[in-house]
């Protein structure tokens, strides 16, 4: 007698659901729905919902002055505020085609450095929880806790800095800030061995990601998506090294990539960089001049009419700001390229086919901010 | 005998009784302020999508055949490994071939693939 | 000291003695009595230890974070799981209008007692077993297991996707390691000759069974892990993906019976363990009720220990550590035992 081999289909019939991940749920990192088509625990289909967040900043701006948009910009990426409000602050001046002080172009470096290896942290910490090592977590709070001190030292708030402004810095950062930042520096490789030892080692979170929620490179060049998701594709493009804004070709480092584009190497590298920014941040401080932080630049900002593009590298991607002027004092329109909508527009097609619990850590693998996108 | 598993009948008492004696006090106690919003199923927030009691793909299912056969031998298994020392060799051997059996079972199940998470 | 709580047990038995004398009650009537008496005095035992618990888990993972953990509610936060019981008995009973109403209700009630009576055949000091049954063992691991349905039943008969999610891994997850489980103790039966817990206990006078059966004891150390759902293997309520798996719908003291019976279910199988490996409750100097609990809380922190330090295995992995590592290294080890134990008793 001879068994036809029956596939599971024609045996047994199973009904497939849908299921709503978020908007009020533990592992969305903000408002943000997916609604998930199970079967079983296998993941069928993902559909983006995005939009509870929306607060119509790039509409808002076109009702203030240049400078008042500033502090609108915190709210964009709340975990990185420092790198938005450079990125906007460049794309005003190159506008206004105007040069700032030696001092100043040292400090947003510091800043952004400082920026990125916070929000790198709350990737990490928050990666770690969404794997459910909760400890992993909270090693990575403790640390970028110091970082947002020393935020707080020279500008007085931890999440919503505004410290950039059209022409410089706000202010001079305090005499003990170096002193500070320094012991920080040393402190930080510290934690991040402890990183390595409590997750980058683990088995369980390497089998959960090695080989999961994999984005091959042509992938992700047609999502558009950039900075450390595209990196690890292996695909070195950063901005800092490919199109250097402005002092970023004066240092010395090194530009992390992945190898097979899965959550593993999303994770590793977003680790790399925070030892490549604590490079970067060693030299801006050997190296930062003394003088003004802040050139002449006139309280009612007029542009000329005109149109201009600036992309930075985020810490999330390539963060980009397009800003229309009529010749009057507020901007005609401002676009924000926000690189975590770009990242999300491949989270269904990375998780179709996987398990629940991966599509959970592929969400929390490609570091979004609902801020962002939903501006 | 008998006379302990009447005890053990004097331990579900107990415990069915701690769970209602909790309840009956917390039954007291809680308010009662029922309303439709919140007696409605919580799938993070949102109006739940199409039917829970669906079939479900029970992916264990061929786990589960796998866990009887081995949950007998068990069955079979505890008596014997009481009495193991007592035993003669030969009652060793017996036991051995009869898991081996099983474990050529457990083999062939594995190499068909039923032991993969689909 | 060694004696304390067998005296007061033997008080108490004086007294209802008269009592069903005086009552003119059949004689069995005072053993059965008795018997009430242990179970309420167990019952307060592992209430008390579970409050103990919440707290010192609180405290441990913040102590493993580097954080301060509760510390408002009297001194060090100590009363704060008191608070905690207060406030939920004090918390709406919510039943979800979709739900299947006794199913739902049924379940948190089923929930406990399997748990409790689990307490019977523990040996909590030198005599201070409960019910000393011949299959002490065997009756663990049955009443134990059933466990499961009661959490089926809560996750089915609350209708919702993601408690039928969390009960559908709740049945995976523990049917498959019981096997692991009950071949992990089989080498543990073959050295005692017996189920029973009393023969266990002096079967390890001169030397726990840990030095013996260390696989067993590693391998027992996982499947139980698992089967009380704790981290790594807290699939079943994997909070990142389903919220709370089958208790996501339960509230107030409902959910705190489910709560209950998880941290009861952890004493339960800490004393398992420290029964079958760590030589129960003998030990030197200390009366043996104590070494009973130092050994049950070591077995305790440990699990809390793993619980906060190691991320959650997914399913898929789940399974295949029990079915391609865990039965057939079980498996091995009973082989080996016996021929062991063959070989060393002469054939």
């Amino acid at each position: 007698m001879v068994f036809k081999r029956k596939t599971e289909d024609e045996v047994l019939q199973t009904e497939r659901y849908q299921i709503n991940l978020g908007p009020q749920h533990p592992s969305t990192h903000g408002v943000y729905q997916a609604i998930l088509t199970l079967d079983g625990e296998t993941v069928i289909d993902v559909e983006n919902v995005i939009g509870y967040l929306h607060r119509g900043i790039e509409k808002l701006a076109e009702d203030r002055t240049y400078t008042q948009i500033i502090p609108y910009t915190d709210r964009l990426d709340y975990i990185a505020a420092m790198l938005n409000n450079l990125g906007y602050v460049q794309t005003v001046e190159k506008l206004l085609d105007i040069e700032i002080p030696e001092r100043a172009e040292y400090l947003r470096v510091i800043m952004a450095e400082l920026q990125r290896i916070a929000s790198h942290m709350v990737f990490i910490g928050s990666f770690a929880i969404d794997i459910a090592s909760i400890t992993g977590w909270m090693y990575n709070f403790r640390d970028r806790e110091k970082i947002l001190d020393l935020l707080e030292m020279t500008c007085g708030s931890r999440i919503t800095t505004s410290y950039m402004r059209i022409g410089g810095v706000a202010e001079d950062i305090p005499a003990d800030f170096i002193p500070i930042l320094e012991r920080v520096l040393r402190e930080l490789p510290e934690g991040l061995e402890e990183y390595d030892e409590l997750l980058t080692g683990n088995e369980i979170l390497i089998g959960r990601t090695k080989g999961v929620g994999v984005i091959d490179i042509d992938t992700a060049l047609d999502y558009g998506i950039g900075g450390p998701n595209l990196r690890a594709c292996g695909l070195p493009f950063d901005l800092r090294k490919v199109r250097p804004y402005g002092i970023y070709d004066r240092f010395d480092f090194e530009v992390p990539t992945g190898e097979n584009g899965d959550s593993f190497d999303r994770f590793k590298i977003r680790l790399d960089e925070i030892r490549q920014s604590i490079r970067i941040i060693e030299q801006a401080i050997d190296n930062i001049p003394e003088g003004s932080v802040k050139s002449k630049v006139p309280r009612n900002i007029k542009p000329n009419a005109g149109e201009v593009y600036h992309q930075i590298e985020g810490a999330r991607g390539i963060l980009g700001y397009y800003l229309v002027s009529d010749g009057s004092t507020k901007p005609y329109r401002l676009h924000i390229h926000s690189p975590s909508l770009m990242s999300l527009g491949v989270f269904p097609e990375m998780t179709k086919g996987e398990l629940i619990q991966d599509a959970v850590v592929n969400l929390a693998s490609i570091d979004i901010v609902l801020g962002e996108i939903d501006r | 005998m008998l006379e302990q598993f009447t005890s053990i009948g004097i331990f579900i008492f107990v415990g069915l009784g701690f769970a209602v004696s909790s309840l009956l006090v917390a039954w007291i106690v809680r308010p009662k302020r029922p309303n439709p919003l919140k007696m409605s199923t919580y799938e993070c927030g949102l109006e739940t999508r199409g039917r829970t009691w669906i079939q479900f793909k029970v992916s264990y299912f061929l786990y589960a055949l796998v866990f009887l056969v081995f949950d007998v031998e068990v069955v079979f298994l505890i008596p014997w490994a009481v009495e193991f020392l007592k035993l003669p060799w030969i009652a060793f051997i017996e036991m051995f071939i009869f898991i081996g059996i099983l474990v050529v079972g457990l083999w062939y199940v594995w190499k068909e693939g039923a032991l993969e998470w689909k | 000291m060694e004696s304390l709580f067998i005296n007061i047990g033997n008080l108490c038995r004086e007294k209802v003695v008269e009592l069903t004398e005086v009552l003119n009650l059949p004689e069995a009537f005072a053993g059965y009595f008795m018997v009430l008496i242990y179970a309420i005095a167990i019952l307060t035992f592992v209430l008390l230890n579970a409050i103990v618990l919440v707290y010192l888990e609180r405290k441990i993972a913040a102590y493993l974070q580097q954080r301060l953990g509760p510390n408002r509610v009297g001194p060090r936060g100590i009363l704060q799981s008191l608070a905690d019981v207060v406030k939920l008995l004090g918390k709406e009973d919510i039943i979800p209008r979709a739900a299947d109403k006794w199913i739902f209700r049924l379940a948190a009630v089923l929930v406990i007692v399997p748990t409790v009576m689990v307490y019977a055949v523990i040996p909590f000091g030198k005599d201070m077993i409960a019910v000393d049954l011949n299959i002490g063992i065997f009756y663990f691991i049955a009443i134990s297991s059933t466990a499961t349905i009661a959490l089926l039943m809560a996750g089915w008969g609350s209708n919702n996707k993601y408690s039928l999610l969390g009960s559908m891994r709740v049945v995976a997850q523990m049917v498959s390691y019981e096997i692991p489980l009950v071949f992990s103790m089989l080498g543990v039966i073959m050295i005692a000759g017996s189920l029973q817990m009393s023969d266990i206990v002096a079967a390890q006078k001169d030397m726990w069974f840990i030095v013996f059966q260390p696989v067993a004891f590693l391998i027992f150390i996982i499947a139980a892990t698992a089967e009380l759902n704790r981290g790594p293997f807290d699939l079943p309520e994997g909070e990142q993906e389903i919220i709370a798996g089958p208790f996501t719908e339960y509230s107030g003291m409902r959910y705190a019976l489910f709560f209950t019976a998880e941290y009861a279910n952890l004493i339960s199988t800490s004393a398992i363990a420290a029964t079958l490996f760590l030589g129960g409750p003998s030990g030197p100097w200390l009366p043996s009720w104590m070494w009973f609990l130092i050994k049950v809380y070591a077995m305790i922190l440990f699990f809390m220990w793993i619980r906060w330090t190691i991320p959650r295995i997914r399913i898929d992995h789940l399974m295949k550590l029990n079915w391609k590592f865990l039965v057939p290294l079980s498996l091995v080890n009973i082989f080996v035992t016996g021929v062991a134990l063959k070989l060393f008793s002469g054939w």
